[in-house]
Parts: structure tokens; sequence; C-alpha cells
């Protein structure tokens, strides 16, 4: 029997040379070491971000999955919230997975009764996500996926874990992936890229070779102000 | 629906219940604080305290040690009542061997069984098949010969054991070093030499190979049994570990709210001691804890499970 790795480590051999692109990551909560790791992968140079000063520096940020409450209020009581919009509004690319998309979208819908908001959002892309949509871990499932983007290669297999839900998108938003059924998975906007599902849990490193074109297109042209 | 079947296709291409899935949702906890509940209001205090889980059950582990007699699987009602109250993950504990127990909390949909030693075992030789259900199970080690059993059988999520209910960390950090300092002797061995190890530790060949290649357990693995401090949390983090669970350290202490949170911020700031200093600050009454070297082998909880 063999456990599949869940890119839970790096292997030395996978290691890429250190590149001039260093991509934060948020690391407060959730599933930041797998997202480094695949950093590291495609030739960018990942940082840890707890604390405002971690910023410093960056050329784009991945808001991991977690539990949404937990990084949203960890994110609160540590300053994190004001220089991170400031972050997004500067022009900088930001990557959403799962809690992180919660993190960006502008609508999360009503309070579910009895469940608590996250204290404060970046609220910034224009999407309506439902939180859990996908119901519990007992409903969470891989799905093939074929992303705009790599639409001619091998099906992308996504895993989604008590997985948000993309309701509706806004006009200036792109769809970039789709379940069968036509619900959204993965959109961008901007400098801005959300997916309700993890390509950090799979060794499948599109998505995050495309972060990585994002981030060096945004370095090419000058920061909007 | 049917237990006899781990994972399976559902509508729209879409499969649950896979090995991917399972560990996932570990690894969506890592980094994060698990806390032992027994109401609902306890679970959002948790939850508002930014705890990433919450375990649902009757008696914290400091009780049912009081109380003695056999503990059992929480009454589903109240484990219900708990995932209303709160959008986090809900866990529940089934005895160690008792597969209709986690047949049941499967049924209610719970996110994650533990298979508890803090339970009172109803086989004395078997641990559950978990690969037969579509819910994850983590379960309890003193070593890495009995984690990787446990994976083995299909637990998603390891925890090591410690010693529930006593506040001391003690047996939390032997078992931490135990499974850690293992796997960095394993990750030095020769192949020739695994197949023995293998016997030697009653672990999966193929098991005690990947964890090799890895230099990890291939599964998330958090601590737990004993920790009543953010000190200790932060220590447990430091050892190697990937998150910690809190049983009785919060809701046995004298401001569980307070405490919960500091706990949370210890465990993300696990390696600044300014701010471990910062949130140690004016926590009140740690819970009253029990010195493991005074307990009688016969209560020690971590003994059971084979």
């Amino acid at each position: 029997m063999t456990v599949s790795p869940q890119n839970l480590t790096l292997k030395p051999d996978d290691a890429a040379p250190a590149s001039l692109l260093n991509v934060g990551v948020l690391a407060l909560q959730g599933a930041f070491l797998e997202h480094a790791n695949m950093l590291r992968r495609v030739g960018a140079a990942p940082i840890e971000v707890r604390l405002p000063a971690d910023l410093t520096g960056l050329d784009g940020l991945i808001i991991p999955g977690g539990e949404s409450t937990t990084i949203g209020k960890l994110a609160v009581q540590y300053g994190l919230v004001e220089p991170l919009h400031a972050f997004v509004t500067g022009g900088k690319p930001v990557w959403g997975t799962c809690a992180g998309l919660i993190f960006l979208a502008k609508d999360i819908g009503p309070t579910p009764s009895g469940g608590h908001v996250i204290p404060r959002r970046l609220a910034v892309m224009d999407i309506k996500v439902d939180r859990n949509a996908f119901g519990r871990q007992v409903d969470s499932f891989e799905a093939d996926l074929r992303p705009t983007f790599a639409a001619a290669g091998a099906p992308f297999r996504a895993v989604f874990i008590r997985a948000p839900k993309i309701e509706t998108v806004g006009p200036g938003v792109a769809v970039l992936a789709t379940l069968n059924d036509g619900t959204v998975v993965a959109a961008r906007q901007g400098n801005l890229l959300v997916t309700s599902f993890h390509p950090e849990l799979t060794n499948d490193v599109r998505f995050h070779r495309y972060f990585l074109e994002m981030i060096q297109s945004a370095a090419q042209t000058p920061p909007a102000k | 629906m049917t237990t006899q079947n781990g994972s399976g296709n559902n509508k729209n291409g879409q499969e649950s219940g896979t090995w991917r899935v399972k560990v996932g949702l570990a690894q969506m906890l890592k980094g994060g604080v698990i806390m032992d509940v027994v109401t609902p209001e306890q679970a959002k205090i948790a939850e508002d305290a930014g705890a990433c889980a919450v375990m649902a059950l009757e008696r914290v582990p400091a009780d049912i040690r009081a109380d003695g007699g056999v503990a059992r699987m929480s009454d589903p009602g109240m484990i219900v009542r708990i995932m209303e109250a709160v959008s986090i993950p809900v866990m529940a504990k089934a005895r160690i061997g008792h597969f209709v127990e986690a047949q049941i909390l499967e049924a209610i949909g719970v996110d994650y069984v533990d298979e508890s030693e803090v339970l009172t075992p109803a086989d004395e030789a078997y641990h559950i098949n978990k690969h037969n259900f579509k819910i994850p199970f983590v379960c309890g080690c003193r070593n890495l010969g009995e984690a990787l059993r446990r994976i083995g059988e299909g637990a998603a999520m390891i925890r090591t054991k410690g010693e529930a209910g006593t506040g001391d960390v003690v047996e939390a950090v032997r078992h931490a070093r135990t499974v850690l300092g293992d796997i960095r002797r394993l990750t030095t061995m020769p192949d020739e030499e695994l197949m023995t190890y293998a016997k030697e530790i009653g672990a999966p060949y193929d098991l005690v190979k990947e964890t090799k290649e890895l230099g990890r357990l291939p599964v998330v693995n958090f601590a737990a049994g004993g920790v009543a401090t953010p000190a200790d949390a932060a220590l447990m983090m430091q050892l190697g570990v990937d998150g910690v669970f809190v049983g009785s350290g919060i809701f046995k202490s004298g401001n569980p709210a307070q405490r919960a949170k500091a706990i949370v911020e210890a465990v993300t700031h696990y390696n600044n001691p300014e701010i471990l200093a910062e949130v140690s600050k004016n926590l009140g009454e740690p819970m009253v804890g029990i010195n493991v070297s005074s307990l009688p082998r016969e209560e020690m909880l971590a003994e059971r499970g084979w």
C-alpha cells in the first residue's frame, strides 16, 4: 500500500534555483507549507507572512486554505487587514485558495444561522460566495477540470475540501474553470486569482505557474496607484 | 449511505471519500488548535477564539478520569447541536475498535472521527478498519510503529497521545520526541535495513519506506494530551508537530475564552518569544494538573491501543 504524498514535503530534487520573485504565503493557519513547496517547484522564493512587516518586498501573495474564521481573526489581531488591503489595491497579484477565496470575495452572503462572521475581510473581488456550500467533509470531493489556460492539456485533478461555492461573478471577472454542471471554481479579476479547490494538495503545478506568470507580467508594468 | 466502500463516485464526475480529501482536511487544520467542547456554547467560545475545529464530547478527559466507569461515544443529539452551532469542522470520538459508533458518527455527518484511547476500548485486539468509511479518522500514537499501523488501517491524521486530562505536558513531549526521533533515525537507515526495522516496530513495510522518503509521517501529525498553556502549545510546535489538540486545558481553566485565544495565537507565532510572552500574560488559573509520574500505570490512557 502506498499513501499518496499530498505534497506534505518538498523532495530535494524538486527544489528550483532561487529566483528574483518573492511570493508571500499568509502563514497564520492552514496549508501554507504546501503552497511554499509548490512555489519552490515553479522557481519562486516563498516567504511566510505572519506580521505586517513580512509583506515588505513581496511581488505577490497567496492566501491559503485553512479555517476562514481562524485566519480572519488572526489577521485582525495582528493588524494585517489594512496592509493586505494596500498590497492588493497597489496592484500586486494575490491568489486566494478556498478560505483565501472567502477572504477576497466582496459578498459572502448572509451569516448562516448560528455561524460566525469573519470579522473583517479584504472584500475586493467582485464575486458572491456561499461558504461551505458543497457541504461537510463527507461531501468533499475530487473532480477533473479543464482550465481555460490549459484547455489542450490533461485534465487538472482538483481537490475540494468543505469548499466554498462561487455563486455569481461580476462583469470584470474572467472564469478560468468550471465543474461539469457549470459551477465556477476558478476565476480572475485583474491582479486577483481565486480557486475554491486546492492545487497545493496535488503535484500539478499549472495553477502555481499561472500565478507566477501573473506576477511576472505585473512586475513589468508600473503599479496602478 | 453505505459504509462498505470508502470512496465512491457521485453525480457530476465528482469522487468523494478519497484518500486525498481525507488527508486534505487535516492539511487545512495545520497550524491550528482543535479544542474539546461539551456544549454548543463552549463550541462558540472555541470558534470565537479562533479554533480551527472542535472535538464534541460529553465529558472532557479530566472529568472522564475523575468519574471513572465506562466512557463511550457521546449522544449524537448533542454532537448534532454542536455541528449546528458552529461553521468550523466538528470531530467526535468513537471507542477503539467500535466500528458501529463510527458508523453512527458518519451517519450524522461529523467531519472527522477520533478513534480514541480517552474512551474505554471496545476491542482489546483490533482497531477499526478505517478504509471502510467515507469520513476520515484521526488516531493516537506513542511511537512510529503505532502511527504507521494506524495509517495502515486507514487513519488520515495522527496525533501523539500524551496523557489526556492531566494538564501535564511531559507525555506529549515524550511521544512527540519518540515519533519524530524515530523518523530522524529512519531517514539515515540504508534501504536493506528497512524490512527488519518494519518487523521490529510492527509497521507496514511500504509505509516505513514512504516515511523514510518523505522524512516525515505521510499524514498530518498533531500533538495532544496534556497541553494547558500557550507555552506548552508552542513547545509542541517547536518540537515539530503540525498543530495541537487541547482537551481539558481550556474549559477546566479560570478564563476559557482568553486562554483559548492565547493558545491559538501561540500556535501561529510559536517561534516568536515576544508574542508568546504577550499572550501568556494574565490568563488566570490554568487547569488543576495531575503529575503524570504519580499516576499508576493502569490509569494511563495512553497505554490503550495496540
